[in-house]
């Protein structure tokens, strides 16, 4: 089965991510008062040893299991939808303690009421949907 | 070696973990980035008739709920088989201001006073659940992604775009946590 081994990426992505308590409410409020330098310290280790790993993929043009070059695609040049997206998602970060990842990962780490967040981010991605076209971007 | 693992892991042990994960994934072929699950979510539930935006090919983003299925039995494996049960080593200073909310430290992970099952019975941590999920639902999808998109994979890839993104997730989360936290809880 082609799909097993994103179902097993997964497993050690929520494995990672409790483990480290990236998905801690409580560690979410000590970021964001600047309390503890905990997930300063996950989040910077991993952008720094990302940016060489993404630069050495490119400089020796590695291929994935396929075959097929590495491709790392840009993101789409603006400011507005980056700052006022990026603000949007922060309010509800800080207030539930978890972006999507997290909030799945929660709900295998025993926190049923998870499951209203996911309902509720559903409806937001539904919303924004709906409203894409009348939105500055 | 099991009691290393039944450890909190410190910090850098963590950030080389995710790293990886996001190398197994560019790996694959694919690329890490968790939000685009939600949208495909609501396409197979059917928004795609109605609105345009979820009219897309959803099965190429199969693999991505595959890895979403994964980290929920993720968590339970940490949870249940990789934990030593100690209490999140949590900041006293955080301890003490969260006291102030009226939020209590329990020592877990998680508050239960917000997202246990008993929490569900309160109407007001309801529809706080509901709409910071909302929240955080249209802004990744309006940002066009969310930590493990922007922070972890634009910003490997040296992306101002992402950065912008990032310095909005703060933006929000520090108006969230000092002007509204104090007003609503």
């Amino acid at each position: 089965m082609k799909f097993i081994k994103f179902i097993l990426a997964g497993t050690l992505f929520g494995i990672v991510m409790t483990k480290s308590e990236a998905v801690s409410w409580y560690r979410i409020q000590e970021m964001f008062r600047f309390q503890s330098f905990h997930m300063y310290g996950i989040i910077g280790t991993a952008v720094v040893l990302g940016i060489i790993a993404v630069y050495l993929i490119k400089k020796f043009k590695i291929n994935d299991i396929a075959g097929d070059p590495i491709v790392f695609h840009e993101k789409e040049k603006s400011f507005t939808k980056y700052i006022i997206g990026g603000t949007i998602f922060g309010l509800g970060w800080a207030l539930t303690g978890s972006c999507p990842g997290p909030m799945f990962v929660n709900l295998g780490n025993g926190y049923p009421a998870m499951a209203v967040v996911i309902v509720g981010a559903l409806f937001g991605t539904y919303f924004y949907g709906i409203l894409k076209n009348k939105l500055p971007h | 070696m099991i009691e290393f693992i039944q450890q909190p892991w410190p910090w850098y042990f963590s950030g080389v973990m995710i790293v990886l994960i996001m190398l197994i994934l560019i790996f694959f072929g694919k690329s890490f980035g968790f939000s685009s699950n939600l949208r495909t979510i609501c396409s197979i539930a059917g928004a795609g008739k109605k609105v345009k935006f979820f009219d897309f090919k959803w099965r190429d983003q199969i693999w991505n709920l595959m890895f979403l299925i994964g980290s929920i039995f993720g968590g339970f494996i940490a949870t249940n088989f990789l934990s030593n049960k100690a209490p999140v080593k949590l900041a006293t200073n955080t301890v003490s201001d969260l006291k102030k909310l009226g939020i209590s430290f329990d020592g877990g992970l998680n508050p239960n006073q917000l997202f246990s099952l008993e929490s569900m019975t309160h109407p007001g941590t309801l529809v706080m659940l509901l709409v910071g999920g909302l929240l955080v639902g249209f802004g990744s999808r309006y940002a066009g992604g969310c930590t493990s998109g922007h922070a972890i994979s634009g910003l490997s890839n040296l992306q101002l775009p992402s950065l912008i993104a990032v310095v909005g997730f703060f933006l929000g989360g520090l108006i969230m946590t000092f002007l509204i936290m104090p007003l609503i809880f």
